[in-house]
């Protein structure tokens, strides 16, 4: 076990934990987020995502000990339901969740997408997303949704 | 008799004959018959409070036994409760699955929820409606005939300033009506003699209202049974082999350095672990030696052996509609015949999340948090299997990913009772993706053979359908994984009607007919990964793809539109001829036989079209696909699928289901197969078992049709049903040559390009 002090979320932690232990175990378990999703435990499917320093990474394989003083970014730090980000009410907006269960590495993925391309072509939209799956068939809305978050982010900037 | 174990000598499967002994007993469904009424071990549906309360807050919580399974049914539901009460919408709460708290309304599965529970609350409502005038009459002094409600207000059309509300009448107080009810689960009639509303005076039901778990969902502020914790909860993981379960020999002592590792449990058969921290139990599941011993039933060596298995060996039941005319007679005298012999491969549910379950096993009661799909049918199972009464296992239900039929099965909570009664604490079990891949109950392999005989005129007048597959081994009330390796056996006689693959009918008007399904027993006692399970819509994608690959072989060869000679037909089915034209309408689709006239370019295109009927909801489905003859890949570029489903609870919400049904028809049909051989299970995760992605997706154009004055039927299933059909007619559309197995991968579609068609008996 070691003391292992990171930042989530713009608020630095300080967790007892085994060094090798995956960040989503950490994430989940010690520090009581639920955005980031357990699915394969391999990297193949997207559901634990979260943005490190700006780049979406697979928290499910990742060790907790490669990860000082990087900032991570949850779904839990995103928006809220009564202040959602501009990503999560476009999603809402067109309803473009079905279980809802992948969404997590959905909206980070694109988080990331619209950061470094904010005016994302339908191609660019499926070339970033592909790596992340989705069981119940929302791809559709999801890239919809996207698009409209895209419009909106844009308006504002 | 035979042995099962004789007929598997060398390690592949000997054809058999009939051998119906006890282990064809080994998966029948336990049919104990339920009677709610006044029973302590369930809420008396006769109660209005068993479905019905008005919160001190005004809010209504409607509790239904049903689950909601990700597809957005707690919104429609809550539609429906909201205008039987006249409540505002956003003030209907949905309690559902609870085993405490809920009437055990059946499986949320066959896409009857809607059908089923949607009616249970229109009626319950209706009565509480009732109710709740009969009180304000009173309370306002005014006679019932005069009083009207808005917004859960109750007020007098006369002098409209008298009035009160729901909240005043009965706000966090219990109605204490009984009603007459007759039936159990899906069939429970409610209080028959109290008329709801007429769909015309419907004011939320048929409108889009926005998912009711979607912003919180969005927002990871949403509940998956994946992130429910319970004080003092310990991790558990379970260590099962790639193959058939057999006797394991465990070293302890290969995890005896695993930081924060409570237990390694060993019960039966069954092994696992239980650690004080997740990752420590994942380690210890890595890291834990144990050697099985040679199964004593190991698995088919090939899908080949399982299809001569299919084939020559004798089913314990066959089920079919009423055969209509003389089949035989008819092919006899046919102008032209036609026959062949269509596949289909087992895959997988594939949940995003692999199965979880909590349990908190005290001596005298059990307490159980689960995504299943049956949480009652969980509670019974855990009670047989613990001794306890029923009403002393609390089952709690939590949403789960999509399961789209796997949680019908529900073992990770056997396992978390296992581990939490051997260490005495409440024990948290996640399956890995493996676990999930290798043991999770699958969609068997179907074999279904079709013949075909037409008049002079090129009308079909004979159709025989001839299918051949296991039914569900995982059905409703069998032991699962946990149980067994416990040494628990099944006595439980074969099912009457088993479902799994059911004879697939034909839409179409043919005065011969003869269509049946037969059953054949699975050839091992001991859990398999092969085991069975229903996979979305059970049987019916291949089914009907035999049927309307067939309707659409026999178009072809008589060179008729495959739109045209669907609907030839159909001269007396107004519903289907409709969607049929609409359908046909919306894709724009140009009438000519197929195949395509470019069916010789590199990239050719074509178009197919499949008509079919799940119960009462019919779907019509167009593809259009893209052919590499190079690489054998297909692209679905677009699909126009029309639905009708009677009347429609919510517009968008049903779009969105057709629209799933649509990508997981798509993935279904063109690249998903378990692959195995005698050693195990080889599609492993995501990367031997893949799935549509972003890269693969169609367009996809809706046609509604709404029948307001038909009963709404169901919607979470019909969709996909159709899939396989219209792609693979699509296939031949484009490149001419017919695939008569599926998936659909790169691999067939080559080798069929190469050897014409892919079929071993056609004789077209």
């Amino acid at each position: 076990m070691a003391q292992i002090s990171l930042k989530v979320n713009g608020m630095t932690r300080v967790v007892d934990t085994d060094p090798t232990t995956p960040l989503l175990y950490v994430l989940r378990n010690d520090l009581d987020q639920h955005g980031p999703r357990f699915g394969c435990g391999l990297a193949q499917c997207g559901a634990c995502t979260v943005i490190v320093d700006g780049n979406a990474v697979r928290s499910c394989t990742i060790p907790v000990s490669t990860m000082g003083n990087k900032n991570i970014q949850t779904l839990d730090g995103l928006g809220t339901v009564e202040k959602p980000h501009p990503l999560q009410a476009a999603f809402i907006e067109e309803q473009a969740a079905q279980c809802g269960y992948c969404m997590n590495g959905i909206l980070m993925t694109a988080k990331v997408l619209l950061d470094k391309n904010p005016n994302p072509t339908d191609a660019d939209i499926k070339r970033a997303l592909d790596p992340v799956l989705c069981r119940c068939g929302s791809h559709l809305r999801v890239i919809r949704a996207i698009k409209r978050a895209a419009r909106t982010l844009q308006a504002r900037a | 008799m035979i042995s099962r174990r004789e007929l598997l000598k060398g390690g592949a499967f000997v054809v058999s004959f009939s051998i119906l002994g006890p282990l064809e007993k080994a998966f029948g469904q336990a049919t104990a018959h339920i009677d709610p009424y006044g029973n302590p071990d369930y809420l008396d549906p006769r109660n209005l409070d068993s479905w019905v309360a008005v919160r001190e807050d005004g809010t209504v919580i409607v509790q239904t036994g049903k689950v909601d399974l990700g597809t957005g049914i707690e919104t429609a539901l809550a539609q429906i409760a909201a205008d039987e009460l006249d409540v505002p919408f956003d003030r209907i709460r949905m309690q559902m699955g609870d085993t405490a708290k809920t009437v055990d309304e059946g499986r949320t599965a066959g896409s009857n929820t809607i059908q089923a529970a949607g009616q249970h609350l229109r009626q319950a409502t209706a009565v509480a409606r009732v109710e709740l005038l009969k009180m304000a009459s009173t309370r306002l002094d005014v006679p019932v005939e005069r009083l009207t409600v808005k917004d859960g207000i109750v007020s007098d059309t006369a002098d409209p300033t008298k009035s009160v509300s729901y909240m005043a009448l009965v706000g966090g107080k219990k109605f204490n009506i009984t009603m007459p009810v007759t039936g159990q689960q899906g069939g429970l009639q409610i209080a028959p003699a109290v008329k709801p509303k007429k769909y015309t005076d419907y004011k939320v039901v048929g409108t889009s209202v926005p998912r009711v778990d979607l912003p919180r969902k969005l927002t990871a502020a949403y509940p998956y049974i994946a992130d429910v914790r319970v004080p003092g909860m310990l991790h558990g993981r379970v260590i099962r082999p790639a193959t058939t379960l057999s006797k394991p020999r465990v070293d302890e002592n290969s995890v005896a350095n695993i930081k924060g590792l409570v237990k390694v449990v060993q019960d039966g058969t069954f092994v696992g672990v239980v650690a004080q921290t997740e990752w420590a139990a994942i380690q210890a599941a890595r890291n834990l030696k144990v050697t099985w011993a040679a199964p004593s039933s190991p698995l088919p060596a090939s899908p080949a052996v399982v299809d001569q298995y299919l084939t020559n060996t004798k089913s314990f039941t066959d089920n079919g509609p009423m055969p209509k005319g003389d089949t035989a007679a008819a092919l006899a005298k046919a102008a032209r015949t036609f026959e062949a012999t269509y596949r289909w491969a087992f895959q997988n549910h594939a949940m995003m999340l692999p199965s979880v379950a909590i349990a908190d096993v005290q001596p005298d009661k059990v307490t159980i948090w689960t995504g299943a799909q049956g949480p009652f049918t969980t509670r019974d199972r855990i009670s047989d299997m613990l001794g306890l009464a029923k009403r002393n296992v609390i089952v709690n239900w939590v949403e789960h990913s999509g399961c789209y039929g796997r949680l019908t099965s529900d073992d990770a909570a056997e396992d978390a009772v296992l581990l939490s009664r051997a260490v005495g604490k409440p024990v948290r079990v996640q399956w890995s993706r493996q676990d999930e891949f290798i043991w999770e109950p699958k969609g068997p392999q179907q074999l279904m053979n079709v013949r075909v005989g037409t008049d002079a005129q090129g009308k079909m007048i004979a159709w025989e359908y001839a299918g051949r597959t296991f039914p569900w081994t995982e059905a409703q009330g069998t032991p699962q994984l946990g149980e067994r390796q416990i040494g628990q056996k099944n006595t439980a006689p074969y099912p009457a009607s088993p479902t799994g693959a059911g004879a697939v009918a034909q839409m179409y008007e043919i005065p011969n007919q003869k269509v049946t399904a037969a059953y054949i027993p699975w050839p091992q006692d001991d859990p398999t990964p092969l085991r069975t399970n229903p996979l979305r819509s059970p049987g019916e994608p291949a089914g009907w793809f035999a049927s309307e690959t067939m309707v659409d072989e026999v178009a072809a060869a008589h060179r008729v539109d495959a739109y045209q000679f669907r609907l030839r037909h159909l001269t007396n089915d107004q519903r289907a001829s409709e969607l049929l034209q609409a359908t046909a309408k919306q894709a724009a689709w140009k009438e000519r036989p197929s195949p395509s006239p470019d069916a010789e370019n590199a990239k050719a295109t074509g178009r197919g079209i499949a008509l079919i009927a799940r119960g009462p909801t019919l779907v019509c489905a167009i593809a259009d696909v893209e052919v590499d003859r190079g690489s054998g890949i297909v692209t679905v570029k677009k699909m126009t699928m029309g639905h009708d489903c009677g009347l429609i609870i919510n517009p968008d919400g049903l779009k969105f289901q057709i629209e799933a049904n649509v990508m997981h028809g798509v993935s279904r049909a063109l690249m998903e197969e378990v692959k195995w051989d005698a050693n195990g299970i080889k599609t492993v995760d995501w990367k031997t078992y893949p799935v549509i992605t972003f890269n693969k997706v169609p367009d996809v154009d809706v046609v509604l049709i709404n029948r307001p004055e038909r009963a709404s039927s169901g919607s979470g299933e019909p969709g996909i049903v159709p899939m396989f059909a219209a792609i693979g007619n699509a296939i031949f559309d484009a490149v001419g040559v017919r695939l008569r197995e599926g998936p659909f991968t790169p691999q067939r579609v080559k080798a069929a390009l190469q050897s014409k068609t892919t079929a071993t008996t056609a004789r077209l």
